[in-house]
């Protein structure tokens, strides 16, 4: 702890990892699956790896579906597995068509309705110019939007802010 | 000094192997771009700007992502729209109009290689071959693990046919040439005894389905001399275990996070142009400094080559004589004792390659660091250490050892690992604050030894 964040190029984009704050009274981590995926055109896995290696530090069981995910791979594998948080990464340019299409399916079926669903990356190809992105993604279902430089970080304080009971029941402090 | 080269039957001057043959017989480097445009206009201006380099060069047709993965008719309505494609979709262009684009462009002086990246490559070999093209590249592994979910058995299964195309229906006259992209899984952060083992283990599988004429790739990594001392390794096992071959070397300009100044990319790009020299590799595919950012433009393709090419011309003629390499010293190398113990483990399997990778996958006795497709083990993990030496920290099954001084079983820190993404484009960037004297040059120079 105490080391300054250090920010990095990553696939093009930019990366800010904040020293890893432990929040040993939100974070009953261990018991919390995270499933990583990426989006059905998207081939890039190193954003994946990143995440899978990041989410295991804080101290998460992670499952990672890997790249050119379909939408059915990844309803399936959620129903299968019943994570608590599904992150969706995509750095194609093509996460918010993919994405859209893929959390209606997953909105739409009644057993995952607890299933917290975030996504992050370079999701369109204006890289980050498009205000309403995030709203738009928001509106069709994700808990969370991430992008630009401080995606990692934000996704580590919005694991960390969510109350265990959230984790384990579902979505009401929305 | 490559007795492979003389033992095979001769090469034909037409075919691609014979082309870059005759190039290291002359003492040149070839030189190649990636390049892919959606139209036939766009396509032929490229290839012909790229024919005219002062460099010794080979074409590149680049396929597009629709065509890779087999969505033909979504290539063809993109080309319809006039949408924009990141490469050329041969499928849906066919062998016809493929084989005007070319007429008068590919010709003994100016051979062309479709490169594509598909798992499934059966539709892509048949168009190529109809179309009058006899070189290409990838393999059952290298095009299957890092970008599909394709299962290992279907993609080598597919391989195996696709090899059987080239090789039965290559026009009379023609040698058919294919390259193995093995040496440039995950473009970083793969040691490099495993690259070598898997190029030579997809050139053992080529061989097996009946091509006589390959090339062995490898891709830079994160040290010169270990680069180099792999490089080594592969060839002198290419010897011993390809000796009926015709093959040659070709080194790939980093393929990891790229240097996002113009110095420290041209500085990445010359270290790989005088890498190939130092290390006897005979072709090198470039990147250029719009890398970090962009496709890059035909111009800035042209540049790249004749950046490269100039670059490995003053690194030859610095070389004295007496600078190949020493067969018995490069045994006694880590990375050549590995690469062999991984491809022997293999091989051990069936007397079927494509069985015995399969198999191996299985077991865990090959397996790539960070890949995630589901037939790989992932259990393998590499770091860089403190000298940039790429080595092993984890080897899972395989039959090798974590490298001494990767310290202790630790488990990888996310902000770690990004430094160890970006190891080569921070270390190269920073060299465009402070740069080397031959880092600022870009034509025809005398190399200044350090």
């Amino acid at each position: 702890m105490g080391n300054p964040p250090i920010t990095i190029p990553l696939q093009g984009g930019r990366a800010v990892i904040e020293p890893i704050a432990r929040h040993p009274g939100a974070l009953d981590s261990a018991s919390k699956l995270i499933m990583v995926t990426s989006v059905a055109s998207d081939s890039h896995t190193w954003n994946l790896v990143f995440l899978q290696i990041l989410l295991e530090e804080l101290g998460f069981p992670v499952v990672n579906l890997g790249p050119c995910t379909p939408d059915d791979l990844i309803v399936e594998e959620c129903r299968r597995l019943r994570p608590a948080v599904l992150v969706v990464s995509s750095v194609n340019g093509h996460g918010h068509i993919d994405g859209r299409r893929l959390i209606s399916r997953l909105r739409r079926d009644q057993d995952l309705q607890d299933l917290r669903v975030v996504i992050g990356g370079k999701l369109d190809v204006t890289g980050g110019a498009d205000p309403t992105l995030s709203r738009t993604l928001l509106d069709a279902g994700f808990d969370a939007v991430f992008s630009g430089d401080a995606a990692p970080a934000e996704l580590q304080r919005f694991l960390s802010e969510l109350p265990p009971k959230a984790l384990a029941n579902g979505r009401e402090d929305r | 000094m490559n007795s492979s080269m003389e033992l095979a039957e001769p090469l034909s001057d037409t075919s691609f192997g014979g082309f870059v043959a005759a190039a290291k017989a002359a003492g040149d480097l070839v030189v190649q771009p990636r390049m892919g445009f959606a139209t036939v206009d766009q396509m032929r201006a490229g290839l012909v700007a790229v024919k005219n380099a002062r460099a010794r060069v080979t074409g590149t047709i680049t396929l597009d992502s629709y065509t890779r993965v087999g969505l033909h008719r979504s290539a063809r309505r993109a080309l319809d729209n006039s949408d924009e494609l990141n490469g050329y979709p041969l499928v849906a262009h066919g062998p016809v109009v493929t084989r005007t684009m070319l007429d008068g462009v590919m010709d003994d002086t100016f051979p062309v290689q479709i490169r594509h990246g598909a798992a499934l490559p059966g539709e892509i070999f048949l168009t190529l071959v109809a179309a009058g093209v006899d070189a290409t590249e990838g393999g059952p592994v290298s095009y299957c693990l890092p970008y599909s979910r394709t299962p290992l058995h279907v993609a080598v299964d597919a391989w195996a046919r696709a090899c059987e195309v080239l090789t039965t229906r290559t026009l009379q006259g023609h040698r058919p040439h294919l390259e193995s992209f093995g040496g440039c899984m995950l473009g970083q952060l793969c040691p490099p005894s495993l690259l070598v083992a898997l190029s030579l283990l997809e050139g053992l599988f080529f061989r097996q389905h009946g091509l006589h004429d390959i090339s062995l790739s490898y891709a830079q990594q994160t040290n010169p001399a270990q680069d180099t001392e792999a490089i080594h390794a592969l060839r002198v096992l290419a010897e011993e275990l390809l000796p009926d071959m015709s093959w040659h070397v070709v080194l790939y300009t980093y393929m990891g996070v790229f240097p996002g100044t113009e110095l420290g990319a041209l500085a990445l790009l010359k270290e790989s142009a005088r890498l190939a020299v130092r290390s006897g590799a005979e072709r090198l595919i470039v990147k250029t400094p719009a890398e970090a950012h962009r496709i890059p433009t035909v111009a800035e393709n042209v540049r790249a080559l004749e950046i490269a090419a100039a670059t490995a011309q003053a690194e030859r003629e610095a070389a004295s004589a007496g600078f190949g390499q020493q067969p018995t010293a490069v045994r006694d190398s880590a990375v050549y004792q590995e690469a062999r113990t991984l491809v022997e483990a293999c091989l051990e399997l069936s007397a079927d390659v494509g069985t015995a990778l399969r198999t191996a996958f299985t077991r865990g006795y090959l397996d790539v660091p960070y890949c995630l497709h589901p037939d790989n083990a992932n259990r393998a993990r590499s770091v860089v250490d403190p000298q940039g030496r790429l080595e092993w920290l984890q080897t899972g099954s395989m039959p090798i050892s974590p490298s001494s001084g990767t310290g202790s079983t630790s488990q990888l820190q996310a902000a770690e690992f990004l430094e160890m993404l970006t190891f080569v484009s921070r270390g190269f960037d920073a060299r465009a604050l402070n740069p080397r004297p031959d880092d600022r040059q870009d034509g025809p120079r005398r190399s200044l030894t350090p």
